[in-house]
């Protein structure tokens, strides 16, 4: 391995250069998860060199937000990880919720923590899924898109919609739970759990799985924190940081809940970490749950929270309209948001996601900024891969769970 | 003319039961593909095909009706000449080995004496037509899938012949016939019981040997994309499917011939001769399939490893001590 390195190293021109063997992976690749472009070199299976180029699917989501309302902008959080659109949802009106000093009602926090770790588990299963598949299980993925289906099923009857959720709303929550949802989701906390460990006799004694994951992609707790990883792909390293602990937010303070962490920091701790904390997702809704019932009729909405309708079309003649806040109103802007700027982080399912929001005073925010989990692991890739194999690029990929949607916003 | 009908006869019957075999193979070949997407689709919770005819029975007909009129692609800089030799050469050297396999005493195509060496000689050289393809398609991926697949089939040969000397040495022929009656007339009745390492090594062979799951690098889709035809479309692509699925069929009925007792079963079904051959190569081909439904993929260096430091280290320990009991007994 190592002479051969050094061949390739040989600057171009050179008698001894060899032109190196480039495969690149993606956009268009079953496994790379979305749009990802790795820029690969090769010697035989082992790889030399990996280089991510992204920007496949940037829909200039933080400039975008800046010509939009604060509300309008949150939907626009939807598209950043498509997979847990609630918890990106709750992030945004975190921060902008902090810039007004907006005080959410205690109902509403729980909500969007029943919401938020809905999000976890659905996310986490179709990370499994999508792992288990590029690592050849099959049947793994259609199990766990089946109790996806679940989870989907139970969003539409709280909002509507399946993926893109938009549920949380800036100083609260859009709606109620009824009962039915309620109920639903108490038979669901009651049968995950055994589905979990469905999966875990489906791979976790399999030998072949253990091949393909103990000692690939391992990389130390000091080496982790310095390339900015969050989330399980962090924890599986050993270090047990975690937004929802350090700086708790919305309901995370009224719960209990545990951070598993791993030991080795290989993808077979990262993948525990994460089995583990969808049972731990489980606990925290069934909790939630159970707190819903001392708030049953509190509103769900903070008081002063801007509102949901959409600003008067110019063209309408009317009389006197009454001034929204937050909205142009025939040309004038009302503006609420105080001068100043934020920035919140939550534990979203891929790790740590931050919003740093500008305001100049207007009904807009000035600059929206996204700090992306997916966007900084994909950065980790090269020094991950690192003396590996093609097959173990796949399986790398699929730990450090990467959305390309949040990455190129 | 009679003296012409005479000597003509005996060909003219040859190439009769070569037509059934050939159709008969076929048709398993196209119903294998239908029952994998069955059971594995039961296994995951699903239907698997149920649209076209009664409990889409006609699925298999549809795709090679869609297959055959689907654009033949060549893609730009690729040999053309190997480009389209390559598939042939899979399916020929998959579906002759058929010849030598006795379906039921009296149905035996070409009862050579060499039955196993040409089985063998033949699935090595089904491994041409993918290292051609994979060479002539001029793409890094499928040229990445041909290289392992070269890798691979020739390693996992050598254990899976090494795994049938074992039932060489005990039946003391190679011609499969004369396999399955010295079986009969062994203690077990079957060879898979003295022969069970022999048995469980050349299951894992035949497997590699096909490039299926757990084995099924060359044709990665994750990691590969398709591999070695990943540049194929049409009947083309077609032919590389009937290729793996006519070497399902080619090393299961090995499998029958020379470890479970080929056509012989506990009673005689009356009108059906055959009927326990089938019966075992169908239990063999869900075997195929229940693997499928239940492993992840090996890498490919750990497939190497096991091949190498696991299979044949055990398929030659199989051949000593099987040469020890046919000396003592």
């Amino acid at each position: 391995m190592a002479p051969t390195l050094e061949v390739i190293s040989k600057p171009c021109g050179h008698p001894e250069w060899e032109e190196p063997f480039v495969v690149n992976m993606g956009p268009q690749h079953p496994s790379t998860h979305g749009v990802l472009r790795l820029y690969l070199e090769l010697d035989g299976e082992n790889i030399v060199k990996c280089d991510p180029r992204i920007g496949y699917l940037h829909r200039g989501l933080e400039k975008l937000s800046e010509n939009m309302t604060y509300t309008q902008a949150m939907v626009l959080t939807d598209r950043l990880d498509y997979i847990s659109s609630a918890a990106n949802n709750v992030g945004y009106c975190l921060a902008v919720e902090k810039l007004l000093g907006l005080e959410v009602p205690r109902r509403a926090r729980l909500l969007r923590t029943i919401v938020c770790e809905m999000a976890r588990i659905s996310s986490h299963l179709l990370w499994l899924a999508t792992h288990a598949l590029d690592i050849g299980a099959m049947t793994v993925f259609l199990y766990c898109f089946r109790d996806r289906e679940w989870l989907l099923d139970i969003y539409e009857k709280i909002c509507g919609a399946r993926l893109t959720v938009s549920y949380p709303r800036i100083g609260g929550v859009r709606l109620d739970f009824t009962t039915e949802i309620i109920e639903d989701l108490y038979q669901f906390t009651e049968e995950f759990p055994s589905r979990i460990t469905d999966y875990e006799t489906l791979i976790d004694v399999n030998r072949i799985w253990l091949k393909r994951t103990k000692g690939i992609a391992v990389i130390s707790a000091e080496k982790a924190v310095n390339l900015g990883l969050t989330g399980p792909s962090l924890r599986g390293s050993g270090v047990p940081y975690d937004v929802r602990k350090y700086k708790p937010y919305d309901a995370y303070e009224e719960v209990e809940f545990e951070v598993p962490v791993g030991k080795s920091g290989d993808t077979y701790d990262r993948y525990r970490v994460r089995m583990e904390e969808m049972r731990q997702a489980n606990r925290i809704i069934r909790q939630c749950l159970d707190k819903l019932s001392e708030t049953q009729g509190e509103p769900v909405v903070a008081e002063g929270a801007p509102d949901l309708l959409m600003p008067e079309k110019r063209k309408k003649p009317q009389a006197v309209p009454h001034p929204k806040k937050g909205f142009l109103v025939k040309g004038a802007e009302v503006p609420v948001v105080p001068e100043g700027e934020v920035y919140v982080s939550i534990e979203a399912p891929k790790g740590e996601l931050g919003y740093y929001v500008v305001s100049d005073g207007s009904g807009k925010p000035w600059r929206v900024r996204v700090r992306a989990p997916s966007f900084v692991h994909i950065s980790a890739i090269p020094e991950l891969i690192k003396g590996h194999m093609v097959a173990d690029l796949i399986a790398v990929i699929g730990t450090l769970d990467v959305v390309l949607g949040e990455c190129d916003r | 003319m009679e003296e012409i009908l005479k000597t003509l006869m005996p060909g003219l019957i040859l190439i009769v039961e070569a037509l059934v075999l050939l159709l008969v193979a076929l048709l398993h070949v196209a119903y294998t593909t239908y029952a994998e997407r069955k059971v594995i689709g039961h296994m995951q919770q699903r239907l698997g095909p149920n649209r076209v005819g009664p409990r889409g029975l006609l699925q298999p007909i549809a795709d090679v009706l869609k297959l055959l009129t689907k654009e033949d692609l060549v893609p730009a800089g690729a040999d053309k000449s190997l480009f389209y030799l390559a598939p042939f050469i899979s399916l020929v050297a998959g579906a002759t080995s058929l010849a030598v396999i006795p379906v039921w005493e009296k149905f035996v195509l070409a009862n050579v004496n060499v039955g196993l060496l040409v089985v063998l000689a033949l699935s090595s050289l089904s491994s041409y037509g993918i290292i051609l393809s994979g060479w002539a398609s001029n793409s890094r991926y499928a040229f990445l899938g041909g290289l392992r697949a070269s890798a691979q089939v020739i390693s996992y040969e050598v254990a899976m012949a090494l795994s049938l000397v074992g039932v060489m040495v005990m039946a003391g022929s190679m011609n499969l016939s004369e396999i399955v009656k010295a079986q009969t007339a062994s203690p077990f009745k079957i060879y898979a019981i003295p022969q069970i390492l022999g048995f469980f090594v050349f299951m894992v062979a035949a497997i590699a040997e096909t490039n299926r799951t757990p084995f099924d690098l060359p044709e990665a889709e994750t990691e590969l994309v398709a591999g070695y035809f990943v540049e194929y479309s049409g009947i083309r692509f077609g032919l590389f499917y009937l290729a793996e699925y006519f070497g399902m069929v080619v090393m299961s009925a090995v499998a029958v011939t020379c470890f479970l007792g080929g056509w012989k079963g506990p009673f005689e079904v009356p009108g059906v001769p055959f009927f326990w051959f089938l019966l075992k190569l169908y239990a063999l081909l869900f075997f195929y399939i229940w693997v499928r439904a239940t492993l992840p993929r090996y890498r490919y260096d750990q497939l190497m490893g096991l091949g190498w430091k696991v299979l044949i280290p055990v398929s030659l320990l199989n051949i000593v001590v099987t040469g020890f009991l046919k000396v003592l007994v």
